[in-house]
């Protein structure tokens, strides 16, 4: 066995390994620290597959951004462990049933006599001096630009409907009205006593 | 050498472990965003496999678009499951039923 292939499979197991975990766990925090797990070894694999850049993305963006945001949420809510968790051993045999059923079919499609290394031969090894990332970005900002554009409003979409969905206004908060204040004029605050000069006794 | 039958394989195990996590986890909607975003994963290393195999970049451009409208589903399903907790106390996909669908 080669270390390539060795490596492999060592993320391929701790990441199944993790996923099971991440579906299993009864705190949520768990499950969402396993689920950084499985991201990084899906980003070692990616590695593997020569997409570096997409590998790096993978955890800046998933394990960086996503995952706290997951676990900023998760320590935010006050979750009743006890009724999260009912109904868990009913709906397994489900669940594993539908599973099992599900991977076999794939496995009679994506097992090695349709796709193994004699239908597709492995590629050669990228040489030394290329460069995912130039590669990546090449496409990206040529053939994939529109797509890009479209991406980027996504974004922005999705950043105004979470402010917006989680934005409320408390009554009994002290705040400032800043028009309010920028509309001020001088009568309005100042007053001005007209009175006679007095004696110093 | 890793076949490409490696890779679609360990995706479709993947898959397969998101599925009955949404089914065994009904009563908790924050480790049903986590199975959606196991099953982009393993959608994600389908791409990655063939753009490696069939030695074209799009599969990445791809992979990189779906990252993108994962972190966006991510954060407004957050922002709907706080909004949800706000409102009702619970996060259990059961009492979910004012709309009588």
């Amino acid at each position: 066995m080669s270390f390539e292939k060795f490596l492999f499979y060592m993320f391929a197991i701790i990441l199944l390994g993790a996923a099971v975990m991440v579906v299993t766990r009864r705190n949520p925090v768990h499950s969402a620290l396993f689920l950084v797990l499985v991201f990084f070894n899906m980003a070692g694999i990616w590695v593997l597959a020569e997409a570096e850049f997409l590998a790096i993305a993978l955890v800046l963006v998933y394990v960086g951004a996503v995952m706290v945001l997951f676990l900023f949420v998760i320590m935010m809510l006050d979750i009743d462990l006890a009724t999260v968790r009912a109904g868990f051993v009913r709906h397994l045999p489900l669940g594993v049933l539908v599973g099992a059923v599900m991977f076999m079919e794939m496995a009679l499609v994506l097992g090695p006599k349709h796709f193994g290394l004699a239908k597709y031969a492995a590629p050669e090894p990228a040489p030394a001096d290329y460069n995912n990332t130039a590669e990546l970005g090449l496409s990206l900002f040529t053939q994939h630009l529109y797509a890009l554009e479209i991406a980027a409003v996504i974004l922005l979409v999705a950043m105004v409907a979470a402010i917006s969905l989680t934005l409320r206004k408390r009554p009994q908060t002290k705040r400032q009205n800043v028009t309010e204040q920028h509309m001020v004029k001088k009568k309005d605050r100042l007053k001005i006593v007209k009175m006679a000069a007095e004696e110093k006794g | 050498m890793i076949s490409l039958s490696e890779y679609l394989i360990l995706g479709a195990l993947l898959f397969v472990i998101s599925v009955a996590g949404i089914f065994i986890n009904r009563k908790n909607l924050i480790v049903l965003l986590m199975c959606i975003e196991l099953m982009l994963l393993a959608v994600n290393i389908n791409f990655v496999a063939f753009s490696h195999f069939l030695g074209d970049v799009t599969g990445q451009v791809f992979v990189f678009f779906i990252l993108t409208v994962a972190a966006a589903e991510a954060a407004i399903g957050l922002a709907i499951l706080i909004v949800l907790f706000r409102n009702r106390r619970t996060i259990d996909v059961d009492d979910l039923d004012t709309m009588k669908g």
